[in-house]
């Protein structure tokens, strides 16, 4: 190990406070809140039977874990969500090659895609049941109808807006269009694809919750709104919760793949 | 010395939707062997696009092209378009790549031509770690890999500061005389162009015609920066700037 001088030594000093400081603060805010919130509503300052209590959150996770439905409702929501994000990044990533190979098709489809996209999916709910039916595969139709215009349109734009002094490099040595895809385009485009990944991933959530909220029998969608339905205010802010914590479970795991991409890159 | 290659009334239009751009009038001029020519021409004038013809990039409207035998080209950009996920060497093996020719013996052509021009330690290097400078070298190299007969520099130098630009064309040239290639640059900088060429070609302004050429004899020539000190130096560049007859509108 190199040794270093006492500035250097002194600014990743500042550089890990920095970092504890951060870390205290975020947690702050959370346990002051959960605390604020669970004495509020001992002190009956507000109405548990309205606004849940952080202890009745903890009771029915437990309750929900002790008959098993838990992970019942979990699996059956990310299930949902994987196949939902692994076939819209398929089918985003292979329309918008096409769209990018072919300047003609993709100026003919181009307003469609952003009619559908801008258009609010809800909207469609009553549709997709009737024509898929109230199942499981109505949830994921739902899902990728949110999730895959926006992919496309993600993916489309940063193939279309590759470097062009790339593409000039590469057709003055002679390479074809396929060169041209797998040496410039694709490659010149990662960050792009991760940011479209991450936009698809949390459409599809958003998706499956809303397919699961209009049709379902399980899933964290379903214990939410049959949570409203019964008027169990802890079961619904329990799902809610759940929610919360998956969502940002998948983001960390899109954000270290990030990361590992980037340090293999060397861009880091 | 031998013709490489002959250029007789070239012309090109560009359409837009707004109408039809004549860019090149009628353009002629020839290259020997091992010849550096410069173009100099007002901004606009359709200099880089004869470049961007001779390199198939862009299809000619009408005239003549011939080159006295099925030479290879190798074309030099303005920007270095170093891809930046390559390290420096990946990056030099493009060519060879796109043309199928990566045979460990051009490979080590290349790794030869890195160490001999002083970036061997840059190797494996990506090209964020390189100065603009060491990035055109890379970039030249890159050229040279798929061993071109003939060179396009398309104002390769002019994204530099200025004294990093007399020195990387000092570089260039060197590199260009010892490889013992032939090269057309395109350059907006009359003094570049001296310093650098044995003939200049003097374009007139949109729709190009050659107005001139010029045979740069310069007493004691030796390397582009020394070039610039010579007696006749200040003369050729009155010459040319009166050619280009700038005014600004």
């Amino acid at each position: 190990m190199s040794t270093y001088s006492k500035e250097h030594i002194d600014y990743l000093k500042k550089q890990k406070k920095e970092k504890r400081i951060v870390f205290f603060f975020r947690l702050l805010i959370i346990v002051v809140f959960l605390i604020a919130w669970e004495l509020l509503s001992r002190f009956e300052l507000i109405n548990t039977f309205l606004s849940s209590s952080p202890s009745e959150v903890i009771e029915t996770t437990i309750q929900l874990l002790k008959d098993q439905t838990l992970f019942t409702h979990i699996g059956i929501t990310l299930y949902e969500v994987i196949v939902s994000f692994l076939v819209a990044t398929i089918i985003g990533f292979i329309v918008a090659t096409i769209l990018w190979s072919n300047k003609i098709i993709a100026k003919i489809i181009d307003p469609y895609i952003t009619i559908l996209n801008s258009l609010p999916k809800v909207a469609l709910g009553p549709l997709i049941i009737i024509w898929v039916g109230a199942s499981m595969n109505s949830i994921i139709f739902m899902a990728l109808l949110i999730s895959t215009f926006v992919t496309i349109l993600t993916i489309y734009q940063g193939f279309a807006r590759t470097n062009k002094s790339y593409i000039t490099l590469l057709k003055s040595l002679g390479a074809t269009k396929c060169q041209i895809f797998t040496k410039a385009v694709l490659p010149s485009n990662v960050p792009t694809l991760i940011s479209a990944l991450k936009i698809n991933i949390s459409m599809s959530l958003i998706g499956v919750i809303m397919g699961e909220l209009l049709v379902s029998k399980s899933g964290l969608g379903y214990l939410i709104m049959y949570g409203s339905q019964v008027f169990n205010i802890n079961l619904v802010i329990t799902g809610v919760v759940i929610l919360g914590i998956i969502s940002y479970i998948m983001y960390i795991i899109i954000d270290s793949l990030e990361n590992y991409i980037k340090k293999r890159r060397g861009s880091a | 010395m031998n013709k490489v290659l002959t250029i007789s009334n070239l012309e090109k239009s560009f359409h837009t939707r707004d109408g039809e751009i004549k860019a090149l009038e009628s353009v002629s001029f020839d290259v020997k062997e091992k010849e550096f020519i410069s173009i100099v021409g007002p901004s606009g004038c359709g200099k880089s696009t004869i470049l961007s013809i001779l390199a198939g990039l862009e299809e000619k409207s009408n005239g003549e092209i011939n080159f006295s035998k099925d030479y290879t080209i190798g074309y030099m950009l303005q920007n270095d378009s170093l891809f930046e996920w390559r390290t420096v060497l990946d990056n030099c093996l493009l060519g060879l790549e796109i043309n199928k020719k990566l045979t460990k013996e051009n490979k080590e052509y290349v790794i030869h031509l890195l160490k001999t021009y002083g970036l061997e330690d840059f190797m494996e290097e990506y090209p964020a770690r390189l100065s603009g400078g060491m990035r055109q070298r890379v970039a030249l190299i890159r050229t040279l890999a798929t061993k071109p007969d003939i060179l396009l520099l398309d104002e390769a130098m002019s994204a530099l500061d200025y004294q990093s630009r007399l020195a990387i064309s000092d570089d260039i040239f060197r590199i260009i005389k010892r490889e013992g290639k032939t090269a057309i640059m395109v350059t907006h900088d009359i003094a570049e162009a001296i310093s650098m060429s044995d003939r200049i070609v003097v374009l007139s302004k949109r729709p190009a015609i050659v107005k001139k050429i010029y045979d740069i004899k310069l007493s004691n020539k030796s390397t582009p920066i020394h070039n610039r000190k010579c007696k006749e130096f200040s003369e050729f560049y009155d010459a040319i700037w009166r050619d280009l007859d700038v005014h600004i509108q």
